[in-house]
């Protein structure tokens, strides 16, 4: 349904994207005691640290092979060795995980190639996993470099087992889904007694609980005992175009047949969703869920007052923007401006004329007359600048508490959706004044005059809340 | 014009840092950097250090030359602040694809700046280098010198790619951007006897406006702070300055050293953190002064006001203080801020049971063991368990540090204080020494770590439980009796 372009600016003005470095450490954080590091300059990894501290609020493991000019030049091979060991040494976690970068990649380290000789060289780091991801920075963006990792943690560690556990499904869910996603997933495939190994599992790793010890590594996540029988799983489900080719790989090298969910946002979706569950598991699907998906029907009936017709705005990465772009158009909004990351499947079926790969500045300018603008925080310059309300969604927000447990899958999740997009617009509702139906231009103009400045009121305790980081 | 090689020896070689002369040339050409040790390697490149220098100058739109992740992961995270132009907020980037990786990158460079100038109108273009476009060999300020020929605006570079070393050299590196590019390039409308520079500060969540007021009163005029809430025009006439400030000891003190070199601007290295400290900063840029000729009744006026802000500060403290008395604070941070805010606390008769000097110079160190005696707890490199096991078991009451390590002092339920880069309460002069330790107060007896540390109901054997509701109340009792 939609043409696909890319903006032809030479310069980016306010970035939407990020890099698939930090993507591909991200899905690395999901895996049980395991040491995501980027193979590259100590910025790097000190860019995304911050973006991570900032966003999960949480204590985040990750590391650097800390490059200087001198040995990029000369290969990184060294520095890996330094790495690998002195993670080793430090943390002794389960899994290193290693990502490259642009710097290392522009150079061409054959990171591969180091990992053998290093491991030839150490015989007694021999147990430790080493996932190694091809990550350049210049390359597509923080979706892609999470489904690479995903993709090289099920080549390096899925093998075919003979033993069977028939009531054990993969799920291989996207970096769209938060903790708290993963959390409901995981309890409606369980309520069909099934149980769900997450790869990776950020919800048990970065779902801010309290642990009862230090620990440098990942606390929480897929195990390595889970993953090293990925092949003894009856099904894989993948959640997001972006897992693929993960579930693909997984499949040729297991024999677990996969079935892809392209979301699990909405009525629809989910139906289909939980009638696949009730089908795998033979069991009907549960009273708890057929309440739930009444009271889902209940609030769409409930919102569609407020939602229909409106126009919403929003930048967010291929799969994400497919999940909320696709609800919001099944909730009757016209989506008005679709502005993303980087190239998908999914891109071109957006209920939507055009999709741009673009920035925020490409947004703003599109978004001018919209009723509600989504994307992640860095949109909040913007909201306040086009006085339009405002929803954080995705990565990075970093001005709003609880991002780790947002819930947009399930019945339910799709309910609270329905609920906060609603709400949003009921908030920005304008009142009928004697000038509202005059129809002259000149009143008009002062009506949405009087409205913006409300709303401006308003939207600066309400909207934006961290008014003391925006001014 | 020097490489960027030169460059980085010449900030290594800094006649202004005593360390640095204690050296051998060998040893100096090192660098003051300690090598990284890769997979224990913790804080930002030179790059980062470069932008948190130079991004709090406002109206200049700051172009960062690179692939996403330099701009992308890390844009409009700091809290400079801003009394007008929102510009230094926006991420620009270059954003380069594989194709320039393989044809370079200078054309999409040109055309980037060539946009930036059309559409936003800033009165200059900052433009950042990183590690690939270095390694691929884009020529920076060549393309920089080609945009100001041809669009007639300062389109400056700040040459300080990632992996040329740590924060702290991208910080010198930038202050050589300006020294080199942007300082002495305009004149001032006027100038007065009462002029001064502040060097090295961000105005971090508008600290630099907790000063103001106090220089404003004594008729002395910042003529550029570099490079907390700047305009290009100030930083470039700055040099016309009487004297100056330097704020954060190791992060600009080339800048401040070549001025006195250049334009014969006096400096001090001084702090507006705690009151005794501010006391001295406002003494000092009043003495500069009048040694340049401004009237003496200035030494005069100066006492006056700091008898004045100094009884006010005290009153207030007074009032926290018999909450404070005794409380153990562990304090990491870096640099100038860690002597600097060990006397604030003290001040608040807090006991400071350990500090990080990471960053720190000997100076640094020698002033906290003034400060702290002989036996000051200084930690080279905490480790986060080690932070963990002090505080779990209770050596110190509170910490004191950057955002990144807060959730080590939160998962053992102990409070915590955000005294870095993302803080959202300044704590400069004497109304920010007295809001640091209102803070801390309310940390400390927040009603929240009651709640969190008691163990659920069923986690507990009756025998236990007794013991712990014994407890608790001695420590209500203490608080109480504190508190009288």
């Amino acid at each position: 349904m939609a043409t696909v372009v890319t903006n032809h600016k030479a310069c980016t003005v306010n970035p939407l994207k990020m890099s698939q470095p930090i993507g591909a450490a991200l899905a690395f954080m999901g895996l049980n005691h395991c040491m995501p590091t980027l193979h590259g300059s100590q910025g790097c990894t000190s860019f995304g640290l911050v973006l991570f501290v900032r966003h999960f609020r949480e204590m985040i493991p990750m590391q650097t092979t800390a490059m200087n000019e001198v040995n990029t030049i000369l290969g990184g091979m060294d520095n890996i060795e330094q790495a690998i060991m002195n993670i080793w040494e430090r943390a002794k976690p389960d899994v290193i995980g290693l990502a490259s970068t642009g710097l290392t990649e522009t150079k061409g380290d054959d990171v591969d190639a180091y990992i053998k000789l290093i491991r030839a060289r150490h015989p007694e780091i021999a147990e430790m996993a080493i996932i190694y991801a091809s990550t350049p920075d210049y390359v597509g963006a923080f979706q892609d470099g999470w489904s690479k990792a995903v993709v090289c943690i099920v080549q390096e560690l899925a093998v075919p087992c003979s033993v069977k556990h028939m009531d054990r499904i993969n799920v291989l869910p996207g970096s769209h889904l938060t903790p708290g996603d993963i959390d409901e997933i995981r309890e409606i495939i369980e309520s069909f007694g099934l149980s769900a190994v997450f790869i990776p599992d950020i919800s048990g790793s970065l779902d801010g609980h309290i642990p009862e010890d230090f620990t440098p590594t990942t606390l929480g996540g897929t195990t390595l005992e889970q993953l090293r029988t990925m092949g003894a799983a009856r099904a894989t489900i993948g959640i997001g175009n972006q897992m693929y080719a993960a579930a693909v790989e997984l499949e040729m090298k297991t024999g677990v047949p996969y079935t892809m969910f392209d979301r699990l946002t909405g009525l629809e979706a989910n139906d289909n969703f939980l009638h696949y569950l009730s089908k795998l598991s033979g069991k009907p699907v549960p009273m708890k869920y057929r309440r739930q998906r009444s009271q889902l029907q209940d609030a769409m009936l409930d919102a569609h007052f407020y939602t229909g017709g409106k126009k919403i705005a929003i930048g967010a990465e291929p799969d994400l923007l497919w999940s909320l772009g696709s609800f919001v158009a099944e909730m009757g909004c016209e989506l008005m401006a679709a502005v993303t990351t980087t190239h998908s499947p999914m891109l071109e079926k957006m209920p939507i004329a055009e999709v741009l790969i673009g920035d925020l500045e490409d947004l703003e300018t599109r978004a001018k007359e919209c009723d509600l603008l989504i994307t992640h925080s860095h949109g909040r310059q913007m909201a306040e600048r086009l006085k339009r309300p405002f929803l954080r969604f995705g990565l990075p927000i970093f001005d709003r508490l609880g991002t780790a447990h947002k819930l947009t899958v399930g019945y339910r999740g799709t309910k609270e959706l329905v609920f906060e997009i609603a709400n949003t617009f009921m908030a920005d509702e304008h009142e009928a004044t004697p000038e509202s139906w005059l129809n002259n231009s000149e009143a008009g103009n002062t009506e949405a005059g009087v409205a913006g400045e409300n709303f401006a009121e308003e939207h600066e305790c309400a909207s934006t809340g961290g008014c003391s980081s925006c001014a | 014009m020097a490489t960027l090689g030169e460059k980085v020896q010449d900030v290594f070689n800094e006649p202004g840092c005593d360390v640095n002369q204690t050296k051998g040339t060998k040893e100096r050409k090192k660098g003051c950097t300690k090598q990284l040790t890769p997979g224990a390697a913790a804080g930002g490149c030179a790059f980062d250090g470069a932008k948190i220098a130079l991004q709090p100058i406002t109206d200049v739109a700051h172009l960062v030359h690179g692939p996403i992740a330099c701009e992308g992961n890390g844009w409009d995270n700091r809290g400079a602040k801003s009394s007008d132009s929102q510009l230094y907020r926006t991420g620009f980037t270059t954003d380069i694809t594989e194709l320039d990786v393989v044809y370079g990158g200078e054309k999409r460079l040109y055309k980037s700046i060539r946009e930036i100038l059309d559409k936003y109108d800033p009165p200059a273009v900052f433009v950042y280098q990183t590690c690939v476009t270095a390694l691929i060999g884009d020529d920076i300020e060549a393309v920089c010198k080609a945009a100001t020929a041809k669009f007639g605006k300062p389109i400056i570079p700040i040459n300080a790619p990632g992996f040329v070393g740590a924060k702290n050299l991208g910080n010198k590196l930038a202050g050589e951007a300006l020294l080199d590019h942007v300082i002495g390039t305009e004149e001032p409308e006027f100038t007065t006897p009462y002029d001064i520079n502040i060097i090295g500060e961000y105005n971090l969540a508008g600290e630099l406006w907790q000063i103001k007021p106090l220089l404003d009163e004594l008729g002395i005029r910042i003529l550029a702070c570099i490079s907390g809430d700047a305009k290009y025009k100030e930083v470039a006439y700055s040099h016309r300055a009487k004297a100056a400030m330097m704020v954060c000891s190791k992060a600009m003190i080339n800048v401040a050293r070549k001025m006195e070199e250049r334009y014969d601007i006096p400096f001090f290295e001084g702090s507006f953190y705690g009151i005794t400290d501010t006391n001295e900063s406002l003494r000092q840029i009043a003495a500069l002064l009048v040694q340049k000729g401004a009237p003496e009744e200035l030494l005069a006026r100066t006492e006056k006001l700091i008898f004045r802000e100094e009884t006010r500060a005290w009153e207030a403290i007074n009032h926290y203080r018999p909450r404070l008395q005794g409380k153990k604070v562990l304090l990491i941070t870096g640099g100038v801020k860690s002597w600097s805010v060990v006397s604030a606390l003290q001040e608040g008769g807090m006991e400071i049971v350990g500090t990080s000097v990471k960053k720190s110079t000997v100076e640094d160190k020698e002033k906290i063991k003034e400060l702290m005696g002989e036996d000051a707890h200084m930690f080279d490199d905490m480790r986060p368990r080690d932070m963990y096991a002090m505080l779990k078991e209770s050596r110190a009451d509170i910490m004191l540090s950057g955002g990144r390590s807060q959730f080590i002092a939160l998962k053992v339920k102990m409070p915590w204080l955000d005294i870095n880069q993302e803080r959202h309460h300044a704590y400069a002069g004497y109304v920010g020494m007295v809001e640091l330790v209102k803070q801390i107060e309310q940390a400390l007896y927040h009603p929240v770590w009651a709640q969190v540390r008691k163990p659920a109901p069923w986690e507990v054997s009756p025998q236990e439980l007794s013991l712990a509701e014994l407890s608790g109340e001695t420590t209500h009792m203490t608080i109480e009796a504190q508190a009288a």
